[in-house]
């Protein structure tokens, strides 16, 4: 049978380095099957979030006042101190990539520990926009209650329920992407450290970085949408 | 394939070269994991089928037969679940798409091995979460989930839409695997015009599963905060609008359909290929075909809402839409009927489901037209025509696409081969029992019989017993091939390299395959369907 490879040749013997799994002929190919795996992962959590987006759309083209009027219960200083600190650590994310790149393991986890940081920092905000939204009422659907004193506005148009359940859907789905970043980030350190990667294979880095932009590029959507409206 | 293949004498095959539960439970072996969606799939649609069963005696005659109307409700939703969570989004890609995709392709494995094993796994965990829902207050609003019942009803409505979500990750990763493995891992030679089509069909449908059941994952994380937490986007009573709902969940479950019938399409290819002994007629075609299925498809939802209280307008473009969406599948149609004329047919048992597949389907998908068209949709939109049209091309159409592939790589898959008497016989029941229980609905619905109604006027008397008749006709066939199926493993004649005497890639491979596939990676020289290039030795059937 002709061989395109010389993989099984000598039965257990060197299949190539120790990174390369067994189903992949060379490590070229592994890197462009993790690409293209990724790429796809990356896109469904795409289509995943813009139901979400349809949602915000169609409510907001429903109720164009109320949209408004929340948009101003919403604090944009600390929604935009969380999207410069998601920003920065989305550059932090990629120099972990290089620094994996060239080898750099101290730097790589460095930089993989900054954006755990970042995250926390975007986490440790959210809660408290979340906990100030709890005591002021405004909350999703039937429980949707102002109080009064606590909010900006005095009276809330119709369909200002809605804006707080759409806030609280797409706010809290993207939290729970970032608490999953959180973990792989860690995991990834955790490999880093124990020496997993090099010049040669960083492949895992470059993934959990580019699920990290994807984390971040949501958030850059969501902030003008809720929080900018006029 | 290449110039030589395997040996048929004693080799290592991935059934026993390894032993033990834990080399089952943890495997990273394409072939194994599919055989594990097998089972799996065959449970679930034993189950769908015992609530069809209770749905048909049911309704086999007047007023309370065997359950209350709660119960009924119960049991149409249920089925509808199973059927389409279970048991027919997963069949073909995980059972027989696991097993044969990395084998047509020359590779050793799918790209992502353990993300392979962990499909599988999040496919228990739905199905776990599906059966703790039955046993709990089963849902009864129907397998569409329609607002404002289902947000407001008592039933374990949160449990089924969890485990709906959980299943969809299955179907997700299942798609972003083959489609990495299909670019990706392709042996030399094997260019992609060269492909199988039942690559081809698998492709395109992991196209879909990736960039559309993500949005019925939204959809459904959406009804369960709503049916938990009240959040008011569907509910009318707190701002929201039960037709966005539908929205959402249509856009998804449209073309979900694409997933179920594309991989039964992807197996006729194969079916009519190697039992008329030829390539399939305009291969670039049917290959394309698909393709335009997976992008139209998602471009036609809105027919399933004409009378929702959508605008005229976007009706009308739904509606033509939905025409041209029909246009991919005639062509593969007229391509398989072309392959056929002049072809060397042979009718063993995984060509009758074939043929049966090209019948049944060509009813189901004309009769969409019928329901694509506007003024007429009006009349039987929620009708029994609806019900008989979806059963044509799903059963019809998929399941027979899947009983076929299982005829036709039974024996590869457990070098046994089956009883090919009690096959023909279980076919026959099978189809027999088929068009008696649905062509009678396409009676009933276009006299005006409403769908999911417990119980029904005296005119419609007749035709349901007829229809109910047909389902235990149904269950009898299908029970006949699970005992032949049995008899195969327990004492089934050892089967040869290639018995049904095929062109194409996966023959090449020994039987049952090697635990890697292939001794070494195999280099393409000509296309799956060459008869006229490959040697005697490779389509030897003894």
């Amino acid at each position: 049978m002709s061989e395109a490879s010389h993989g099984h040749a000598d039965g257990h013997g060197h299949h190539g380095p120790a990174y390369l799994a067994h189903h992949f002929e060379t490590p070229a190919q592994q890197f462009d099957a993790a690409k293209l795996g990724m790429w796809l992962f990356l896109a469904q959590e795409l289509l995943f979030f813009s139901g979400l987006f349809v949602a915000y759309l169609v409510f907001r083209m429903w109720y164009p006042e109320a949209f408004s009027v929340c948009s101003h219960e919403l604090d944009w200083r600390m929604g935009g101190m969380n999207t410069l600190v998601l920003l920065f650590s989305s550059l932090t994310a990629v120099l972990a990539v290089r620094s994996a790149q060239l080898g750099e393991k101290g730097k790589t986890s460095a930089f993989l520990l900054v954006t755990v940081a970042c995250a926390c920092i975007f986490l440790v905000v959210k809660y408290f926009e979340y906990s100030h939204k709890f005591h002021a009422g405004l909350l999703p659907g039937k429980f949707f209650a102002p109080v009064a004193g606590h909010t900006v506005a005095s009276v809330f148009p119709p369909g200002s329920a809605s804006f707080f359940s759409i806030y609280f859907m797409a706010t809290g789905v993207h939290g729970v992407h970032v608490i999953v970043g959180i973990g792989v980030l860690l995991w990834i350190w955790r490999r880093n450290e124990s020496g997993e990667f090099s010049k040669d294979f960083w492949t895992p880095v470059d993934l959990s970085a580019l699920y990290w932009h994807l984390v971040d590029l949501i958030w850059i959507y969501l902030f003008p949408f809720l929080y900018l409206i006029d | 394939m290449a110039t030589a293949v395997a040996s048929t004498e004693e080799h290592p095959n991935y059934l026993t070269h390894e032993t033990g539960w834990k080399s089952w439970a943890f495997t990273l072996d394409h072939k194994r994991i599919g055989l594990m969606y097998l089972a799996a799939i065959l449970l679930a649609f034993l189950a769908g089928g015992i609530f069809a069963l209770l749905v048909r005696t049911e309704l086999a005659f007047r007023g309370e037969t065997i359950m209350g109307p709660t119960w009924y409700n119960k049991s149409f939703t249920l089925h509808g679940a199973i059927m389409v969570f279970l048991f027919i989004i997963p069949s073909i890609p995980g059972a027989l798409g696991n097993f044969f995709l990395p084998i047509m392709l020359g590779a050793k494995d799918v790209a992502f091995p353990r993300l392979n094993l962990a499909s599988f796994y999040i496919y228990l965990l739905g199905a776990g979460f599906l059966l703790y829902s039955i046993l709990t207050n089963a849902v009864d609003t129907g397998w569409t989930f329609y607002t404002p019942y289902s947000a407001n009803s008592s039933t374990s409505v949160m449990s089924t839409t969890l485990g709906v979500f959980i299943l969809g990750f299955s179907s997700i990763l299942t798609g972003v695997n083959f489609v990495t493995t299909i670019h990706t891992m392709r042996a030399p030679g094997l260019h992609w015009r060269r492909l199988p089509l039942f690559v081809w069909g698998q492709y395109a449908t992991s196209v879909i599963q990736v960039l559309a059941t993500p949005v019925l994952a939204v959809t459904v994380l959406l009804l369960t905060i709503e049916h938990g937490f009240h959040l008011g986007i569907f509910d009318p009573k707190l701002g929201g609008d039960p037709v966005l709902f539908q929205h959402f969940f249509w856009f998804y479950s449209h073309p979900a359909v694409y997933i179920m019938i594309l991989p039964g399409m992807a197996v006729v290819n194969e079916l009519i290929a190697t039992f008329t002994r030829r390539a399939i007629f305009g291969y670039m075609f049917v290959a394309m075909s698909s393709v335009s299925l997976a992008l139209l498809g998602f471009l036609v939802w809105g027919h399933h809402m004409f009378v929702a209280g959508m605008s005229e307008y976007s009706t009308m473009v739904f509606s033509a839409l939905t025409f041209l969406v029909a246009i991919p599948s005639g062509v593969k149609v007229f391509n398989w009927t072309a392959t056929l004329y002049k072809g060397s047919i042979s009718f063993a048992s995984p060509m009758l489901w074939a043929l049966s597949f090209l019948f049944l389907f060509t009813i189901g998908g004309l009769t969409g037209l019928f329901l694509g068209t506007l003024s007429v949709d009006v009349h039987l939109h929620d009708t029994y025509f609806v019900v008989a049209h979806f059963h044509y091309v799903m059963v019809g159409g998929t399941v027979m696409g899947f009983v076929g592939g299982l005829h036709y790589w039974w024996p590869k898959m457990t070098g046994k081969m089956y009883n090919e008497t009690l096959a023909r016989i279980a076919w026959f029941l099978v189809f027999i029992g088929f068009n008696i229980t649905f062509m009678s609905q396409f009676v009933m619905g276009s006299q005006g019989m409403p769908r999911r109604y417990w119980d029904y006027l005296e005119r419609f008397r007749m035709m349901h017993g007829f229809s109910s008749i047909g389902a235990l006709i149904l269950g009898v066939g299908f029970t006949i091939m699970l005992i032949m199926f049995i008899m195969s493993l327990k004492s089934g004649k050892k089967a040869p390299r290639n018995p049904w005497g095929s062109a194409g890639f996966e023959w090449n491979t020994t039987t049952p395959p090697h635990p890697h596939n292939f001794e070494a990676t195999p280099v393409i020289r000509r296309g799956p369907y060459d008869y006229h290039l490959a040697t005697e030795e490779e389509l030897a059937s003894t």
